[in-house]
């Protein structure tokens, strides 16, 4: 048990001025909001990217209105060249991978409250982590400057592989500076978020108030926790990596490029690197960032519906080790991105084995999730729908991992659009899905404005249907045999799958439509909102124990102390059918507290 | 509001199920000897997939009807066998299934590469390059001369980089745009790649794999069916990535006699 006298050593004064206050500020909740904001920046340049793609796809060499201004050189007349359709992919893939799904669930929410759910002032390195924001902010900075270089950004999609990332512009457009760029932006990237995990490692492990036992943080805080130990593991690898591909660049090195190749006629001047140890490194840091982006969302999902079911989960244990455990096997199963890359046969047996078991943690914590619903009091509003929904897509986007699992059924479906609509529905819809359920359900506290119900419900429902037309009919076109990353579709036999490309495209119109109803409502809400009461959801953890929006030092000058466990819903206390874990009030609890 | 959620999840589920059911977009007719294993491999995990994703999507569309919006008396109730159940259910039932789909998988990609190839099966070279394959064949001595990349140039049509000059086992070797096999004969694909990460992918033939530049990989396979079919780059590998491609014949041993010696004679 952590001592409160650890705690109030880490106080630090109010920001008297503008700039400390809302720009380089100390303040956990600033950089939380900050790293939201800039999430939504990149969600929707992401998204922006994505329909100039999908328009593309569909309608071939129709001309895009305006899009030459965006990129003369990339689109003349407004048509998409095959290269610029690679160079906008390569940026909406390491966007929404880097810039949305790593940050606003991992860095902004939980830059927001793990401080105020473990009921700490503030984390215990504030420079540390004003820093990993303003690094962030910089990376995408550096990111974004690549669309304004000479070639522009790179093309070699967010995976980077060499030795397309490391021979240089023979490679193509955007492969000089353009890579050294994106090369730059996802090291700093990666400073960035070692700098933030180290935060959250130490908060969860130090700073919590009296009564706060481990097991008593709610799943939210052991999410962000377990997320912050693979960030400080699987960063740590990218980040030198990224440098030894700019190397590879600028000082002559050759760590990625082999001997005795030839692009355009001339030998390249390199030898002695290897190729297939990029992939190695990138996928060591790259399975885990899947669950990097996606255990926020397990917890966050598993908060929501615990405060709009009334009750305990069935086992909060249960989930906070599966959690644990997708954490640790993710770090065993990379080579399954890897199986027909050349590599050691008998290595794909070997990963495929862990991958195959990886599906029983992720199992139990879909059966808990779903059997904790049974005999619950559900409260359906706009959070709970996108909880709800997450669900939905995590299986959905789980079990086609299945497949992608056996290294001979990846033989078919290796690099085809059934691995784009499995990732994009576990990793980017499931993790979206959380990111909305946390908005909704966390923006009064972070706003102290509600947010308009109507609006959040017809944003769900377009979603939802949006999300499923889009991303189940990329696991039809890859079993058709659909090769991803192609920027037209010249084989014969890829024509009679151009329909199911134009409904696709005309379903991600719609769904990304519904994006900027979720744009209004945020920021409409913020300002002309239901001003929120404290505890809107009569939820128990200890954010909702606090004001609304928390002061400065996030319970005003007093030291919370927790006397219950996270969940105390169904019970009968003098507030209602919970009581709040820094309540003092005893109570008869369903069962025996953790 | 409930009720319509769980109506849309058991909609969707139905019908993302149905072009599965229905074949609407599968996979074409498999043309070789080891295809049939994979394919199996295939529907058992559809089937097994299917099913837990049918039962996942159910469960959770049945209990928010059930459950939600209930009145304040109501009384919650808990799942009777409580987490332990669940948790035994899904180490039992997916453990086994994964268990068994990880066995039986292991047959397939043994088939196409823990087996050796055959001694007499047929070597040809493949050279994967921005943005175009090209095919050697060894000629009537059955070797391959070295290769020098430095010798590359397409101007005089040297695709392979092969010095018909000096190397003696080169001068009779047959390079070619396009792919041609004999039916029902194995072949041993040695693959290299000349500048960059590359990929041979043949639907039909249910192979896949990746050129590595700087390493000389190897596939084998035996096709069971004369055609014509697309052999496509599924690696990244630069702005004519969507174009790289080529054809594969699958001719019969005469047909494909008479092609070889049609293209030695253009050489």
């Amino acid at each position: 048990m952590h001592d409160m006298s650890v705690n109030t050593a880490h106080h630090h004064s109010p920001p008297t001025t503008f700039i400390s206050k809302h720009v380089f500020s100390l303040d956990h909740k600033v950089i939380g909001k900050q790293y939201f904001a800039l999430a939504l920046v990149a969600a929707y340049v992401g998204m922006f990217l994505s329909w100039l793609m999908r328009i593309h796809l569909a309608w071939g060499d129709a001309p895009i209105p305006g899009l030459q201004l965006l990129s003369a050189n990339g689109a003349p007349g407004g048509v998409m060249t095959p290269e610029y359709y690679l160079q906008l992919m390569t940026m909406h893939g390491t966007i929404m991978v880097f810039f949305v799904l790593t940050t606003a669930p991992f860095a902004a929410f939980g830059n927001f409250f793990l401080p105020i759910q473990v009921g700490a002032e503030d984390m215990p390195f504030p420079h540390f982590n004003m820093m990993s924001f303003w690094v962030t902010f910089v990376a995408f900075i550096v990111l974004m400057a690549s669309f304004f270089v000479p070639d522009g950004p790179t093309l070699g999609g967010w995976t980077q592989y060499a030795p397309l990332n490391s021979v240089g512009p023979v490679a193509g457009p955007g492969q000089g500076l353009g890579v050294i760029l994106w090369m730059a932006s996802i090291g700093l990237f990666c400073v960035g978020q070692l700098l933030g995990s180290l935060n959250f490692i130490t908060t969860t492990l130090d700073l919590r108030v009296k009564g706060m036992s481990l097991m008593r943080l709610p799943l939210t805080a052991w999410a962000w926790f377990i997320t912050s130990c693979m960030g400080l593991t699987a960063f740590a690898v990218l980040m030198p990596a990224c440098i030894l591909v700019i190397l590879d660049h600028v000082a002559g090195t050759s760590f990625f490029v082999t001997s005795g190749l030839n692009m355009g006629g001339q030998m390249l001047p390199h030898s002695g690197g290897s190729t297939l140890l990029w992939q190695h490194l990138f996928w060591f840091f790259g399975h885990p960032e899947v669950y990097i982006a996606i255990v926020p969302g397990i917890g966050i999902v598993s908060h929501i519906l615990l405060a709009n079911m009334r009750r305990q989960m069935l086992s909060q244990r249960t989930l906070i080790y599966s959690m644990g455990a997708l954490a640790i096997l993710s770090y065993m199963v990379y080579g399954h991105h890897m199986f027909v890359s050349g590599m050691n046969p008998f290595s794909a047996l070997a990963f495929s084995f862990p991958t195959l078991v990886i599906t029983i943690p992720a199992t139990i914590v879909v059966l808990i999730w779903t059997f904790s619903l049974y005999g619950s009091k559900l409260r359906i509003n706009s959070a709970s729908l996108f909880a709800l929904g997450f669900i939905s897509m995590f299986v959905s986007g789980g079990v086609s991992g299945f497949f992608l699992a056996q290294p001979s059924i990846d033989i078919m479906l290796h690099a085809t659009y059934f691995v784009v609509g499995h990732f994009h529905l576990v990793m980017a819809v499931a993790a979206m899905f959380g990111i909305f359920a946390g908005t909704y359900f966390w923006f009064p506290k972070m706003a102290g404005r509600m947010m308009n119900e109507p609006l959040g419900k017809i944003h769900f429902w377009l979603s939802f249907v949006g999300a499923y037309c889009i991303f189940m009919p990329f696991h039809y076109l890859g079993m058709a045999g659909n090769v991803r990353r192609y920027a037209a579709f010249v084989d014969d036999y890829l024509q009679p799958l151009i329909s199911v490309h134009r409904f696709i495209t005309v379903a991600a119109l719609i769904t990304g439509f519904a994006q900027l109803i979720f744009l209004y409502n945020l920021i409409h809400s913020r300002f002309w909102g239901k001003p929120a009461t404290d505890n809107p959801w009569e939820a128990t953890s200890l954010e909702w124990s606090t004001a609304t929006p928390p002061p400065f030092d996030n319970f005003g000058g007093k030291h919370p102390i927790v006397y219950h466990d996270p969940y105390q819903y169904n019970v009968q206390s003098s507030v209602g059918d919970y009581v709040m874990q820094t309540s003092p009030e005893q109570v008869k609890t369903e069962r025996e507290e953790l | 509001m409930a009720k319509f959620f769980a109506v849309t999840i058991i909609v969707i589920a139905i019908l993302s199920a149905i072009p599965i059911l229905r074949h609407t977009w599968a996979a074409p007719e498999d043309i070789s000897t080891h295809g049939s294993l994979i394919d199996e491999q295939m529907s058992e995990t559809m089937a097994e997939a299917g099913i837990a994703f049918l039962a996942a999507q159910f469960l959770l569309a049945i209990f928010v009807w059930q459950f939600s919006n209930r009145p304040a008396d109501a009384k919650i109730k808990s799942f009777p066998g409580g987490a332990k159940a669940l948790v035994i259910a899904a180490l039992l039932v997916v453990g086994i299934e994964v268990l068994a789909l990880g066995v039986f998988g292991v047959r397939a990609w043994a088939d196409v590469y823990l087996k050796p190839p055959s001694p007499d099966a047929m070597p040809i070279q493949v050279q994967a390059g921005q943005f175009a394959f090209y095919f050697r064949y060894p000629g009537p001595d059955g070797k391959f001369g070295p290769l020098h990349p430095e010798m590359i140039n397409e101007s005089t049509q040297n695709f392979f980089g092969i010095d018909q000059d000096h190397d003696q086992d080169s001068k009779d070797d047959i390079v070619t745009a396009e792919m041609a096999i004999p039916v029902n004969k194995e072949v041993h694909l040695l693959m290299h790649s000349k500048d960059l990460g590359h990929s041979f992918f043949v639907r039909e033939l249910r192979v896949q794999q990746d050129f590595v530049p700087g390493l000389d990989v190897s596939l084998h396979f035996t096709a069971t069916k004369i055609g014509k079919y697309e052999i496509v780059c599924t690696q990244l590998c630069g702005l004519g990535h969507y174009n790289m491609k080529a054809y594969l014949d699958v001719l019969s041993q005469q047909d494909f006699d008479d092609w070889l010696k049609k293209q030695a004679a253009a050489q």
